[in-house]
């Protein structure tokens, strides 16, 4: 047993790599890998966070505090939540929300977006590439380079608090819209800053260009949501590049969810396909003709066409999001125009809802069945994470066998960057232990 | 006198968000200044490298939910000068908390597909429950602004400047009209301690409580309003039962309009 890093990695002839606590990443993860004779024997993304049972409380709650209750799964994404359980009730009330009220929550999630990436790319994934513990260290040597990431972070967060009243948890979303909008005035401001900050962005993308990226490919299948016209938000239908076309009602009846005894979360899995990937990767690759004009250029600079497998490059990809998030928001912000009121008028009656947005990690499902006084019977809801662990898994079985040459510390370091190519939120992931009480 | 030394910062989780250890990394202004005057010695969700404690300082985050973690909390209390708990989570027991209004032994025997896989206590508490604890932060989320005012205190040996009085004050501060007099808004405010800047009645909407009840918050009395306003008995105890479902004068609230 020798120390690394403070933890514990175990050096024995047939090699187990052990990582106890896994940093970087949102929640409380650990990492085990088991190598005999040169080859994988047992690969564990364990999770240990404790499970909070969301689900379980959410019945005999109304309809109307679901956004509020949902969005403490996680400090990182509560937009996602609250996207996911607000347009999961419209759809459950038959809801249409209008145009200006539809792009301030596009603008919203953008925010969320560019805070979560910005927070990945700069604090949480850079210092793999560039053999450092964290982001603090970094900035003894690149004082500029985590200045310009914490900037853009902040900008996010801006546009969260401006739309949201706060950027963690905000209090501004309901089912219907929001209890207060923005005068336009307010975002042409936001606007002004939004120009700068989609400079530092495209730096972004050809600085992460540069960094070095271990060779290794996967045949993956992606999903994500897709829409007609734009780059995935909050509305579409689930696609793969392996044949999936369903609308979101139909999730349940293909991805199914398996509680494994590694985990506090369940695992989540296609009927009759392998293991999927989910998040920006996904996004990129199932809907690069949506992107605007300039996060094309930035992938072109980076030297990144359509087709991108190597999940160590999500790094550049999270960050030709962030060029997106950026130009979006401006886009959004110059088309505004103050609607009349916040909310659409809410009517709530009995039946099922479903939501499903893209969070920076990917996709999040919500179910809601809600009964004749707007109470939840129950809830189903699967975050992005909890959809990555299997593929996380397989990457680890068969990215390990092609570097045994590696020095075990080296290996491990290696590994565990793989795991934080998905970013995974643990938080979120393990709200999820299926919670279903039979009555009958 | 020794030479001066970085105070060491430890920073723990238990059952909760991330979003108040979030808080930390969202000082963007300050973050860089703060990594100047203290070592982020144990920081998991944002660094690889681990400093070995005694702490000069403990954040926790979270509550205690699992048997594991009530023991943990002793070894994170034993190397700490100062343990400090951040959130509704780590001071009232969270949102999870209100697995503690419920018949447990019914729940987990029903719940999970494989419920041998899963270990939990029946009860989410606070840290305080467990250990001493040297200061308590409220929020759900924590304010950040009050968290560098609350580790620039111990770091000063001064008391942390965070009032205990209630969201109305702040919205007085602001001059926003009150939603609950002049629009008929169900509102926690009167009874909820200040802190967040009073965000939600300036967004037309009354507050719902993150912070946790105020120093001698008449909770009877503004249900009894509540009632006034049309919220029926159930929706007055949903409002109690919020993030800080499990804070002694909200539970008790609760409790009483349940009998």
């Amino acid at each position: 047993m020798q120390m690394l890093f403070g933890r514990r990695v175990k050096y024995v002839k047939s090699k187990t790599i052990k990582v106890n606590y896994l940093s970087r990443v949102e929640g409380e993860g650990s990492l085990y890998i088991k190598i005999k004779e040169n080859s994988v024997t047992d690969v564990k993304f364990k999770i240990f966070e404790p499970p909070r049972f969301f689900e379980a409380f959410l019945r005999g709650r109304s309809f109307d505090e679901a956004p509020d209750i949902t969005s403490r799964i996680c400090g990182i994404c509560p937009v996602a939540y609250q996207m996911s359980s607000v347009h999961a009730m419209e759809n459950a009330f038959g809801i249409k929300i209008n145009e200006q009220i539809r792009a301030l929550r596009r603008l919203l999630y953008c925010g969320e977006w560019i805070e979560s990436h910005a927070l990945h790319v700069y604090m949480l994934h850079a210092p793999d590439f560039l053999g450092y513990d964290d982001a603090i260290q970094l900035a003894k040597d690149y004082p500029d380079i985590v200045q310009q990431g914490l900037q853009l972070k902040k900008i996010g967060n801006e546009i969260v608090t401006l739309l949201g009243g706060r950027e963690i948890h905000p209090i501004n979303v309901r089912v219907g819209g929001f209890y207060k909008v923005p005068a336009k005035r307010q975002l042409l401001e936001l606007a002004e800053k939004l120009k700068k900050t989609r400079d530092t962005a495209f730096q972004t993308v050809k600085w992460v260009s540069t960094f070095t990226f271990p060779d290794f490919e996967e045949d993956y299948e992606f999903v994500s949501i897709s829409h007609p016209d734009e780059y995935p938000f909050n509305e579409g239908d689930l696609i793969s590049n392996k044949g999936l076309n369903i609308s979101i009602d139909k999730y349940e009846n293909l991805f199914v969810e398996e509680h494994v005894s590694h985990s506090n979360a369940l695992h989540s899995y296609l009927k009759g396909h392998d293991p999927y990937l989910v998040g920006p990767l996904a996004r990129y690759n199932l809907n690069y003709d949506k992107l605007s004009p300039l996060a094309h250029e930035a992938a072109k600079i980076a030297g990144l066409t359509k087709g991108c497998f190597n999940p160590f490059k999500s790094i550049i990809v999270r960050s030709i999001e962030l060029v997106y998030a950026c130009d979006e928001s401006i886009r959004i912000i110059e088309n505004y125009e103050m609607p009349d009121k916040p909310a659409v008028d809410v009517h709530p009656r009995a039946g099922i809802g479903y939501g499903c947005t893209e969070a920076p990690r990917g996709i999040l499902y919500h179910r809601y069945n809600i009964d004749d006084n707007g109470m939840i019977l129950n809830a189903k809801i699967v975050p992005p994470t909890s959809q990555n662990q299997k593929r996380i898994e397989k990457d680890l079985w068969n990215f390990v066998p092609g570097h045994l040459n590696l020095e075990n510390d080296k290996l491990t370091w290696h590994c565990e960057q793989l795991v934080r190519n998905y970013d995974p939120c643990i938080s979120c992931a393990t709200h999820f232990l299926k919670f279903e009480i039979d009555r009958s | 006198m020794s030479q001066k030394r970085k105070p060491k910062l430890a920073v723990w989780k238990f059952a909760s968000c991330d979003g108040c250890q979030l808080s930390l990394l969202d000082c963007e202004d300050e973050l860089l200044a703060i990594a100047g005057e203290i070592e982020i010695a144990n920081f998991p969700e944002a660094s690889r490298a681990v400093i070995k404690g005694p702490y000069d300082v403990s954040l926790v985050e979270g509550s205690i939910t699992t048997p594991h973690d009530a023991e943990r909390i002793h070894q994170v209390r034993r190397s700490s000068k100062f343990l400090i708990t951040i959130g509704a989570c780590a001071t009232a027991g969270g949102i999870q908390a209100l697995r503690n209004f419920k018949d447990v032994k019914e729940f987990i025997s029903v719940v999970y597909a494989v419920p041998e896989y899963i270990e939990t206590l029946n009860k989410s508490t606070p840290i305080s429950d467990h250990v001493s604890v040297d200061f308590e932060l409220r929020g759900c989320p924590i304010n950040k602004l009050q968290l560098v005012e609350v580790l620039s205190a111990f770091l000063n040996a001064r008391k942390p400047n965070i009032p205990p009085y209630s969201v109305c004050i702040e919205c007085k501060r602001r001059a926003t009209v009150c939603v609950m007099v002049a629009h008929g808004t169900p509102c926690l405010g009167p009874v909820t301690q200040a802190g967040c800047g009073a965000i939600c009645p300036s967004y037309n909407r009354g507050c719902y409580g993150c912070f946790g009840p105020k120093e001698t918050p008449n909770t009877s009395s503004l249900g009894d309003h509540w009632n006034k306003l049309s919220v029926d008995n159930d929706g007055i105890i949903r409002a109690f039962r919020g993030f800080n479902a499990y804070a002694d004068a909200f539970r008790k609230e609760s409790e009483i309009r349940e009998k």
